[in-house]
């Protein structure tokens, strides 16, 4: 199932302790170039914890985190952001204050000259279908659509690594349909790991999952061979609702 | 000899000073997440109760040791009902809010008793000796009065059933409300104490100092940095930070002088502040008192 | 688009401030211009504060230290170098350096705003018990001493090519007024600039700011440093209003009034503070003069009543009112047309639909443009 690239991010031994809660336990993964791997778990797996590791935004307790050659463990959230990671939290993170155009464009403009991050805004505005609320503050947003905002800052970044936090949460069917459509179109020029609960989400985006259960790695296989899974079946499907 | 035992002294002075005006911001602050800009004028009433109180013939003991937190105290209680209760939650509110209060303090202090001095009292119990040197009893007396608060605080907090109480509404506000700890109160007798123990402060060494309705500013620049470079921890916090920054502050101002002393206090501060940007009992962890 | 949004109201906010520099001084006398440069230099100290809090979040309690420092400095180096020119340079210069230091220490540590606030303010205590303490010939820099709290004379502004030509105090007006302006059209332009939205970025969330690869410690230490060398300016202007500076500029007074001009006039407005430094300049004056109320009490209920009441201050109050006045007005013309069209039958609906569209429209777009950046 392994896509045949080179590894890309790879975490050795990474545990996150919050006083006695083992958030993050141990954990070895790896990410090939072009993949596009879900993360799945019960609530309080680690998932997110895993994920703020990952990004600088938590000093793991222990571990180290590679990100292409480069040890990344101890740097801070934007130097991981300067590598060309774009990072959605579970939590929705935007500038609540500010237009939609302008949360766009300050991501663009990040990396691209004026004239390249006005056109850049442009078409992230389009690819999102946000054109119609470009100058509404996000503030004033359904949640849904504030989602979007966010994934439009991840993606006019142009990151060549993604990592998103339950991005459909809270989205309608609808939304969550165009919401996968969006990260398929992501992953023809990026790796992604993907944080998502819904399983017919997941089916629709992913080949292999890696299912978090108690801070540890359980599984790492196929969407079908984990709902085959007794013990995935009972850490995760079982304890959904 | 003399002489080390006499500066020793003058250091031990210093730390206890700086603990003594700095503990109930510090009890304010580690049980409340309220940093009180008013702390300074709290200080300044206690101050002007025990001035007040012994020119009208009170018993000066009375007057530090009773009247001066009474007052405050009360004050406190009412200033946290009547305003800080809006604000829970709203730190920066808070602030600006306690800001406001401190200036109304000063207004009203002032319209009253005058912009100038009060008539002041001189501080009781003489002088002691040491060797050739002297060293003034009561300075001797306020160094054993910190301590013995500083215990009675702990005791309070270990011990009794209000610092049980309190303790957990400041670990988890919510999980003392679900069991029934009403946090309203806990908070309200919290601020009320912390006000008493300023009050007490500021009436203890207006004997020293003399009161004036802004003296309150001289002593919240202190105050502020003993809590912020101790942490959130009150009293692991106020007495670490009192021992660093009073004993630094008084070494360098013996060997060189006042002035130094002060900016030798601020650039230990800073330096702290920047390898230990929580202070140093660190602002995560709220376990140690 | 993004940058280019009510310039116009920027511009003509500078040109009402240059025609009163050009007209007051025919207008008013020599008194109330002397008077006038105080409240300007209090007004630009004012604007450096709604720079680094409105702008950038950023909760400096002490922005008068900086103020002082750019006094002082001006004043010891003017008396040193025996000309004004370079004098206002090193002052603006050591206040921006000063701010370098501090907020390195603060932002690279990541201490929250709330320590921020309490640091800032006690470094401007800390400074006021200082330099009272440095009366005497002991201390001096050079060949100025520091006068403890007495505080030092400070030389008038002379014309940049004759240190021999000293201003007359109805032309340090026009260098003040002149001063503001400048300083006016320069921070606004800077909240328009790629570095001024990514610092406003901040203030409304600094972790995505963050994830989206901006230093954030970086920038808040830049807009820090702005504003600083703003405030610098601000105290050159005043210690020439007043004709000296003592070590009352540190004091928590003047600390508390730089905060209430912001809270009153409005975080997020550069033209607030402004005001609001000038409507409280005239009304602790006219105060100072009798005795009966204290200033300390009134700025106390103001700043308490504003927390409370005002926590957006007036500006920003007044253009949300405004703007929930303007959508009131829309949608009652809406209804009328609606009216209309029903009493005139279902004729020429498509047309009504059109119209009715609009002001519905205009609505978001014009939220969008008040919650974005008000100035
Ligand atoms: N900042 C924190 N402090 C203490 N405990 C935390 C913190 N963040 C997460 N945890 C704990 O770590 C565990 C994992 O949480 P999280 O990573 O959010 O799980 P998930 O995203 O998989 O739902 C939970 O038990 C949670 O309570
Ligand atoms: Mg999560």
């Amino acid at each position: 199932m392994r896509q045949g690239g080179e590894v890309v991010l790879e975490t050795r031994g990474l545990s996150m302790h919050f006083g006695g809660v083992r958030a993050v336990d141990r954990v070895d993964f790896a990410l090939y170039e072009h993949e596009l791997r879900c993360l799945i778990g019960p609530n309080g797996a680690g998932k997110s914890t895993f994920f703020k590791c990952l990004t600088g935004q938590l000093r793991p307790s222990a571990g180290s985190v590679v990100i292409r050659d480069l040890h990344v463990t101890d740097r801070e959230p934007f130097e991981v952001a300067a590598l060309g990671v774009g990072i959605k939290t579970q939590v929705p993170n935007v500038f609540e204050g500010l237009a939609v155009e302008e949360n766009i464009w300050l991501s663009a403009r990040r990396w691209h000259p004026p004239a390249r991050s006005r056109s850049l805004t442009a078409e992230t505005l389009e690819r999102l279908q946000l054109g119609d609320i470009r100058s509404s503050p996000v503030g004033r947003l359904a949640h849904g659509q504030r989602q979007w905002v966010e994934l439009g800052m991840v993606v006019a970044a142009e990151p060549w690594l993604v990592l998103l936090d339950e991005p459909a949460a809270g989205m309608t069917h609808e939304e969550t349909v165009r919401t996968a459509e969006l990260i398929r179109e992501i992953n023809r020029t990026a790796t992604l790991i993907v944080v998502e609960h819904d399983m017919q989400f997941i089916r629709m985006i992913s080949h292999l999952v890696t299912v978090f259960h108690e801070g540890r790695i359980l599984m790492e296989d196929t969407m079908e061979a984990i709902s085959a899974d007794p013990r995935a079946r009972e850490v995760y499907l079982g304890h959904r609702g | 000899m003399d002489l080390v035992a006499a500066v020793g002294l003058q250091i031990l002075y210093g730390i206890a000073n700086l603990a003594l005006i700095s503990l109930g911001l510090a009890i304010i602050f580690g049980m409340m997440r309220v940093i009180n800009l008013a702390h300074g004028e709290f200080l300044m009433l206690g101050g002007y109760t025990v001035v007040i109180a012994a020119n009208a013939g009170v018993n000066l003991w009375v007057a530090m040791l009773i009247l001066a937190p009474l007052v405050v105290g009360v004050i406190g209680v009412v200033v946290e009902r009547l305003l800080i209760r809006w604000l829970y939650g709203r730190m920066i509110d808070t602030l600006l809010a306690t800001w406001g209060l401190s200036l109304l303090f000063i207004g009203i202090v002032t319209s009253i008793f005058g912009a100038s001095t009060a008539t002041t009292i001189s501080p009781p119990l003489g002088v002691v000796s040491i060797g050739e040197y002297t060293s003034s009893a009561y300075e001797l007396l306020l160094i054993g009065i910190t301590v013995a608060l500083g215990i009675a605080v702990f005791l309070v907090l270990k011990m009794t059933s209000l610092g049980l109480v309190a303790r957990g509404t400041m670990q988890n506000a919510e999980m003392a409300s679900a069991l029934g700890v009403s946090t309203s109160r806990v908070y309200m007798i919290t601020f009320g104490i912390g006000a008493a123990i300023s009050g007490l402060a500021g009436g203890l060494l207006a004997p020293v100092t003399g009161v004036l309705p802004t003296i309150g500013a001289v002593y919240i620049a202190k105050a502020f940095i003993t809590v912020i470079s101790g942490g959130a921890a009150i009293l692991a916090g106020t007495a670490s930070a009192s021992v660093l920054l009073g004993g630094v502050n008084g070494i360098a101002a013996f060997l060189t002088g006042p002035t130094i002393g002060e900016v030798a206090l601020l650039v230990t501060a800073i330096v702290l502040l920047r390898l230990m940007p929580r202070g140093i009992t660190g602002g995560l962890f709220r376990k140690s008192l | 688009m993004i940058l280019a949004r009510d310039v116009r109201g920027t511009l003509a906010i500078a040109a009402v401030g240059v025609l009163f520099m050009l007209i007051a001084p025919s207008v008013l006398e020599l008194f109330t211009i002397i008077n006038l440069t105080t409240a300007i230099a209090l007004a630009v100290l004012a604007l450096s504060l709604a720079l680094v809090w409105g702008y950038g979040g950023i909760l400096c309690f002490g922005q008068n230290a900086f103020f002082g420092i750019g006094a002082y400095a001006y004043t010891i180096a003017a008396i040193n170098f025996g000309g004004s020119s370079w004098a206002i340079l090193v002052a603006i210069l050591v206040a921006v350096a000063f701010a370098v230091v501090i907020g390195y220490v603060m932002f690279y540590g990541r201490v929250s705003d709330v320590y921020l606030a309490v640091i800032t303010l006690t470094v401007s205590l800390i400074l006021y018990s200082l330099i009272r303490r440095t009366s005497g010939p002991d201390y001096k820099i050079g060949k100025s001493l520091l006068g403890g709290f007495n505080g030092i004379t400070s030389p008038p502004i002379n014309l940049p090519w004759d240190p021999s030509f000293v201003l007359f105090p109805e032309h340090v007006f026009y260098v003040a007024m002149g001063a503001l302006v400048v300083a006016y059209l320069f921070t606004s332009w800077l909240t328009r600039t790629h570095f001024g939205r990514v610092c406003v970025s901040i203030r409304e969330n600094e972790l995505r700011a963050e994830l989206l690869g901006y230093d954030v410690r970086l920038y808040k230490l830049g807009i820090f440093a702005v504003g600083a060398g703003v405030a610098g300016l601000a105290g050159v202007l005043f210690c020439n209003g007043v004709g000296r500076v003592t070590p009352d500029v540190f004091n928590l007074y003047n600390a508390a009034l730089t905060i209430i001009w912001v809270i009153v006039g409005g975080r997020g407005t550069l033209i607030g503070p402004i005001l609001g430094a000038f409507g409280l300049f005239y009304l602790t004056s006219a105060l100072g003069t009798q005795s009966t109320v204290n200033n300390n009490l009134v700025l106390g209920i103001i700043l308490v009543v504003f927390v409370l009441g005002v926590p957006k201050g007036v500006i920003p109050t007044l253009a949300g009112w405004m703007a929930a006045r303007r959508t009131r007005r829309a949608l009652r013309a809406r209804e009328r047309r609606m009216r209309l069209r029903r009493a005139r039958g279902g004729g020429g609906r498509n047309d009504g639909a059109g119209a009715g569209a609009g002001p519905g429209g205009g609505g978001p777009a014009g939220a969008g443009r008040g919650a974005g950046a008000p100035e």
